[in-house]
């Protein structure tokens, strides 16, 4: 017999995915601001409160530090919190709480604690929002050791890296690009599964150029990859997770092509494009044939809406640093 | 108080519309915590706002022109149309500015409260927060500091008794949030939010108080907002006859009928004003359609006093690579009078 399976958007496979951990595990419990009676703002966790409780699906005060900081001490005695931030630019005040406290309390107690949690956050631009509605920080996170980031790109992925993520004993940020909540549906299992943390995927195979990019970018990187089709042969690799990255898939994909490019939507300086590029240059420097190409948003806070096509990449701004790449 | 019923009512149309981008957050029943404390302020005040910010703002004077553009991400807006609805700010009114951040209001008005002690002026700092934004930790730091330094400041919690969708008794322990108060051991009161003059009064003692340097007041006015938490808000966690129950208190109904029985006002000269202000925010809306955006390397300005020069390199590729520099040019150059005229200056004063 076939397994069941049912066509969602991306944010309804969070939801899916969040309904099939808290059945398979009571510690799951799921918190936040209007998470519970009203079903999240983006309607994440619709439902999840009249078949759980109040008690599992909790709605919480504006207060993301307080938020945060709570799902720590859940963490430490054996629940498996999954906090919401409403958006990713509202999650500074917890901050603190994540990188001070979740993301060394394993190592502050040399393993005696632990903080399996999972902070999830909406996140992109691309919804005609400026400055926090849109912003796209995964680097910071990215940078702090002790935590892992996870960001999916397509339906079935969401509810496969976010099984991973609850189950993982240790905490990760899963940041949803939320432009792409509803763009497309996919068949997603109704069982439970799991996708791996740590393992990127390869969409597009491709000879000349390794494009590494992940989240929302991956749809116009992909455009750009057809659009170029019969130029030049791009290979198009989502990481899916940012850290721990997956350098193996990264590097056999650059030893093959011998050129790169990064898509990715937060400001280049510091981005994780200078990451993947220090990468190439540690691991594969001597199949290097060009510089690597950053194609990223601007140096500057998430502009409204009249700028925001400028500043998020689209095909073909990709294009164009293809062919840079290509011509060098 | 009409004018920013007409303006946000306006804003909520357009946005249905789709003309305005992002995130509206109105302000709708709340008019009289807004007009009633700036009423009671000096036009030198200061005031740091909220996300439901528009009412502060033409509260303290901006205007609805220009605000307009802002929401409309016009290049003539307050903030160059980089901002948008939840941004707007203006030095030349004292306006800190509206802010996306729950809760980030109280700090900024400590911190220009202690600039006023510091510097000896004669004025007192507003920091606006709604009832969420008493849960978030930023705003007791910021009371704790105003208070134990005796600062002239007001803090003015808008009451609308709910935190986004959830109602304030499942967010706080405390009965009244003016209770809070009694923490950092400053007054708190908690007045009729629909009632103009009870605010006005209030934040008048507030301010006298903070200028006689005996320190911070927290003034919660017990408000409610008619539309959503944002336009778009399904509203799952409130019915139809709590909203009329509060309509039937209206602010603006209830001025009226006063100033009326007083003798003040007629109903021909509120009519008069209405359809006054109507033609003013008809114009704001014209104003702000037939407005530029801003340029593409409009993006990289006022990032920094001096341009770095990663910054001034982003800028030069904006201004080659993106559509055609010829309208960049154009642009550039009709938006230069802005600098010294436009938005600041005499012209709406």
């Amino acid at each position: 017999m076939a397994a069941e399976s049912e066509n969602l958007t991306l944010v309804q496979a969070v939801r899916d995915g969040l309904h099939s951990e808290m059945e398979r595990d009571d510690d799951v419990v799921v918190m936040g601001e209007d998470v519970g009676k009203n079903g999240g703002v983006f309607r994440a966790t619709e439902g999840l409160y009249d078949e759980f409780g109040a008690e599992r699906v909790v709605d919480t005060p504006l207060a993301e530090s307080g938020i945060v900081g709570t799902a720590v001490g859940m963490a430490a005695y054996g629940l498996r919190p999954v906090p919401e931030m409403q958006f990713l630019g509202f999650i500074y005040p917890a901050f603190d709480q994540i990188v001070s406290h979740a993301a060394r309390l394993r190592t502050r107690s040399r393993g005696r604690y632990t903080c399996p949690m999972v902070i999830r956050a909406p996140y992109g631009g691309g919804i005609r929002a400026p400055e926090h509605h849109s912003e796209s920080s995964e680097a910071m996170f990215v940078h702090q050791p002790g935590l892992k980031v996870v960001v999916p790109s397509t339906p079935y992925d969401t509810k496969g890296l976010l099984a991973s993520a609850i189950r993982s004993p240790d905490p990760v940020v899963f940041l949803e690009p939320k432009l792409i909540y509803r763009a497309f549906r996919e068949e997603v299992p109704d069982e439970p599964y799991e996708v791996p943390l740590g393992e990127a995927a390869v969409r597009r195979e491709g000879s000349d150029i390794s494009v590494f990019t992940w989240g929302a970018m991956t749809r116009p990187t992909l455009e750009a990859a057809e659009n170029l089709a019969g130029e030049v042969d791009v290979e198009v690799v989502d990481l899916r997770t940012l850290s721990p990255l997956d350098e193996e898939t990264i590097v056999e994909s650059f030893k093959k092509t011998g050129r790169a490019a990064v898509v990715h939507e937060a400001p280049k300086t510091g981005g994780l494009g200078a990451e993947i590029a220090a990468t190439i240059q540690e691991e594969a420097l001597l199949y290097q044939e060009a510089p690597v190409e950053r194609i990223t948003g601007f140096d500057t806070p998430f502009p409204l809406y009249a700028l925001e096509d400028y500043y998020l990449p689209e095909p073909a701004r990709i294009e164009d640093g293809i062919r840079d790449t290509m011509e060098f | 108080m009409l004018t920013i019923r007409a303006f946000d009512t306006e804003a909520g149309d357009r946005f249905a519309d789709g003309e305005i981008p992002g995130f509206v957050h109105l302000y709708i029943g709340e008019e009289a915590v807004g007009v009633g404390t700036c009423a009671a302020l000096e036009d030198d005040d200061y005031i740091a706002s909220t996300h439901r910010g528009h009412g502060h703002c033409i509260a303290k004077g901006l205007d609805p022109k220009y605000m307009m553009a802002e929401l409309y991400g016009r290049a003539e807006g307050y903030c160059n149309g980089k901002g948008g609805s939840m941004h707007i700010a203006d030095v030349d009114a004292g306006m800190l500015g509206a802010n996306g951040i729950v809760g980030a209001g109280p700090p900024m008005a400590t911190g220009a409260a202690l600039s006023i002690d510091y510097q000896d002026r004669d004025q007192v700092a507003v920091g606006f927060l709604g009832d969420g934004a008493v849960a978030q930790g930023q705003v007791h730091e910021a009371i704790n500091l105003a208070a134990t330094w005796d600062l002239p400041a007001i803090f003015v919690v808008e009451n609308n008794h709910y935190g986004e969708g959830t109602p304030v008794e499942k967010q706080h322990n405390v009965d009244n949030l003016s209770d809070t108060a009694q923490a950092h051991d400053i007054p708190g009161l908690t007045v009729d939010g629909m009632d103009i003059t009870a605010v006005a009064e209030a934040v008048g003692e507030a301010r006298a108080r903070a200028r006689a340097g005996d320190g911070p007041t927290l003034v919660e006015a017990e408000t409610y907002r008619y539309r959503g938490h944002y336009e778009g808000d399904e509203e799952p966690y409130r019915d139809d006859d709590e909203i009329e129950r509060w309509q039937d208190r209206d602010a603006i109904d209830s001025f009226k009928r006063r100033l009326i029985d007083r003798g003040e006002l007629t109903a021909e000269e509120f009519d008069d004003l209405e359809r006054e202000v109507e033609a003013e925010i008809e114009a704001a809306v014209e104003f702000a359609q037939n407005a530029d955006p801003p340029a593409p390397h409009e993006a990289y300005d006022d990032m920094f006093a001096e341009t770095p020069p990663e910054i001034e390199r982003f800028a030069t590729a904006a201004r080659t690579t993106t559509d055609g520099g010829e309208r960049i040019e154009e642009s550039r150059s009709s938006s230069e009078p802005r600098s010294d005229g436009g938005r600041s200056g005499g012209e709406r004063r």
